[in-house]
């Protein structure tokens, strides 16, 4: 299937990317194209194939539920973009 | 007297224990060639003052007494898109301009730990995603190497651990680290005549690395000898019980355990990698590896990776929908750049954000990735490519039921010049089609020159190995390396 360039405009929206119209409209081919080119994997025969959830087998490790972190504000606030009082800080947002 | 920056690894390390020159001596060659080289645009930040603090440390601990670390006198490249504490770090982005890590990754805190030095922040393609290096905010890194005839096009060092192998192959450092999710550490190994191995899945921690694909991202040394990555993989692997997917098993000594001599191991020649149309002198360069493999003492024997043809578009649907996942925290918010239009409220800050920090390429995979995760074809797309990820691994543990380590050429074809591929994403991905299938199934892999094409270019081989056997990679990469005598190195016009 194709998509158009209404398609990729929704995309761009779920992305949380702004585009243009003429950005949009430069997107619709290229992204046709590597779609295209993707769907030949319908073509593989999956019958009883787990979909892949590790590459190497691994256990999930557990741990003593203690605090092991923490008391680095300053440190997580060191590089936002705007940060008051302790806190992040971002435009007004009424919903 | 020797030139210190023509030295490996290995002969810096040994030649300051000896005592035939000071770690500072080391850090002051190494800086003064990458001040000199800003033409290949290899670094992103340069950090003299750290490579001599590191060495000063070291001269000072020897002239004590003291244990030395395993690269204690050693300065090193370390690529961006590992976090630096102190030091910017971007992914070659503009989304992270400025963003000064307030914490160490595990692997680059490994390799300090160990005495290395670090002499700067290396270049890369934005956020991982390219191979040739030409999706940097930063600007394209050059390849030192150039096509014989006074042709002076500038070449592609590969992608996306570019300024790495610009810079090892230019004398800049002696080694650097890079990361790999589809050949990001081979194809630019092989593109510029070096060597480095993407170890296996889980090996090296990727806490503290910005990431790209999760299930598929992997970091790894990258250096001129097989002696080298040993020695750097030993130092950057081990378990971090910082990343869920950290294996938690003892590092081999790898150093120590080389051995080129391949009596007893079968070597796969998987069919499928010689498909119709393929460069002639990739397909020679490859011949002449199974004769040097079988030179040191392994059979050869032909193997069968059906799915192959598959892993390349699997590979498009699942990094791409990782990264989209991935990249979703740089919001303007927390850290990274923030773009607010007049009057914007929060959702337009993302948007307008996200716009302004992300190049192309970064867009159109998070935009990929968006969509095959997307309601009503996440499982035509994603699931089905998880379906045929297994195979592929399922292709791969058959062979090696008849074999002990497949030889495969590294990338289709020798660098190409700049430009040349940018106009065509699908073209470029093409790169990867020898390394993709190996990060798919998680397995060791890595690059070793081989020789020199009809144009006086590098290309190398593929030693793909059994998960968790780095050394036997190791070990016939070193009986390729003491064969094919690659001492060609770029003439220096930078």
């Amino acid at each position: 299937m194709s998509i158009d360039l209404q398609t990729v405009k929704k995309i761009a929206s779920l992305s949380r990317i702004s585009v243009t119209d003429a950005e949009a409209e430069a997107m619709v081919p290229e992204l046709n194209n590597i779609l295209g080119w993707v769907e030949q994997l319908g073509e593989v025969d999956v019958t009883g194939v787990q979909p892949m959830t590790a590459v190497i087998p691994n256990h999930q490790r557990l741990r003593d539920d203690v605090i092991n972190d923490g008391d680095v504000r300053d440190k997580v606030l060191a590089n936002a973009p705007q940060a008051e009082h302790g806190f992040f800080a971002v435009p007004k947002v009424i919903e | 007297m020797t030139n210190l920056t023509d030295l490996t690894v290995a002969e810096i390390r040994d030649g300051f224990r000896a005592g035939d020159f000071s770690a500072r001596e080391v850090a002051e060659g190494f800086n003064a060639n990458v001040a000199a080289a800003k033409a290949l645009n290899a670094f992103i930040v340069e950090t003299p003052e750290k490579a001599l603090e590191a060495a000063d440390a070291a001269d000072k601990a020897k002239a004590a007494g003291e244990t030395l670390g395993a690269l204690a006198g050693v300065p090193i490249g370390m690529k961006d898109l590992f976090c630096t504490q102190g030091v910017q770090t971007t992914a070659a982005s503009h989304m992270l301009e400025g963003f000064v890590p307030t914490y160490e990754s595990t692997v680059s805190g490994k390799l300090w730990a160990a005495g290395a030095g670090m002499l700067g922040k290396l270049n890369l393609d934005q956020f991982a995603m390219g191979s040739s290096n030409e999706t940097s905010y930063y600007g394209n890194v050059i390849s030192p190497w150039r096509r014989g005839g006074g042709d002076n096009a500038a070449l592609a060092p590969g992608g996306s651990s570019g300024g790495s192998s610009s810079a090892i192959s230019a004398r800049l450092c002696p080694a650097a680290t890079g990361t790999d999710t589809g050949g990001s550490i081979r194809q630019p190994a092989a593109f510029t005549g070096i060597s480095g191995i993407k170890p296996t899945y889980g090996r090296c921690s990727r806490w503290g690395i910005v990431a790209f694909a999760s299930s598929l991202d992997q970091a790894g040394p990258m250096a001129r000898t097989v002696r080298d990555n040993a020695i750097l993989l030993e130092v950057m692997s081990g378990f971090d019980p910082k990343d869920s997917t950290s294996l938690d098993l003892a590092v081999p000594q790898w150093e120590a355990n080389l051995s080129s001599d391949l009596k007893g191991k079968k070597v796969g020649i998987p069919k499928e990698y010689r498909p119709d149309g393929l460069n002639e002198e990739i397909s020679a360069m490859w011949d002449r590896g199974i004769a040097w493999l079988k030179d040191a003492g392994a059979e050869v024997v032909e193997v069968s990776l059906p799915h192959t043809k598959y892993a390349l578009p699997t590979y498009y649907i699942i990094a791409p929908a990782e990264a989209s996942s991935n990249l979703a925290r740089y919001d303007g918010v927390r850290y990274g750049q923030r773009d607010l239009p007049d009057g914007a409220g929060l959702q337009d800050m993302y948007a307008a954000t996200r716009a302004a920090g992300f190049g192309p390429e970064v867009k159109r995979r998070i935009m990929i990735g968006t969509y095959v995760l997307s309601a009503g074809f996440y499982d035509a797309y994603y699931t089905q490519a998880q379906k045929v990820r297994a195979l592929i691994a399922r292709d791969f543990e058959q062979a090696f039921e008849k074999c002990d380590l497949l030889l495969t050429p590294t990338a289709p074809s020798a660098s190409f010049a700049l430009g040349e591929k940018q106009a065509d994403p699908l073209a470029m991905y093409l790169n990867d089609v020898f390394t993709v299938p190996a990060s798919l199934a998680g397995l060791p892999a890595m690059a070793v020159p081989g020789g020199l094409d009809s144009a006086g270019l590098p290309i190398g081989l593929q030693i793909i190995g059994k998960a968790l056997d780095e050394q036997t990679v190791l070990n016939a990469a070193l009986a390729i390396e003491e064969r094919s005598g690659f001492t060609a190195r770029p003439d220096k016009w930078w």
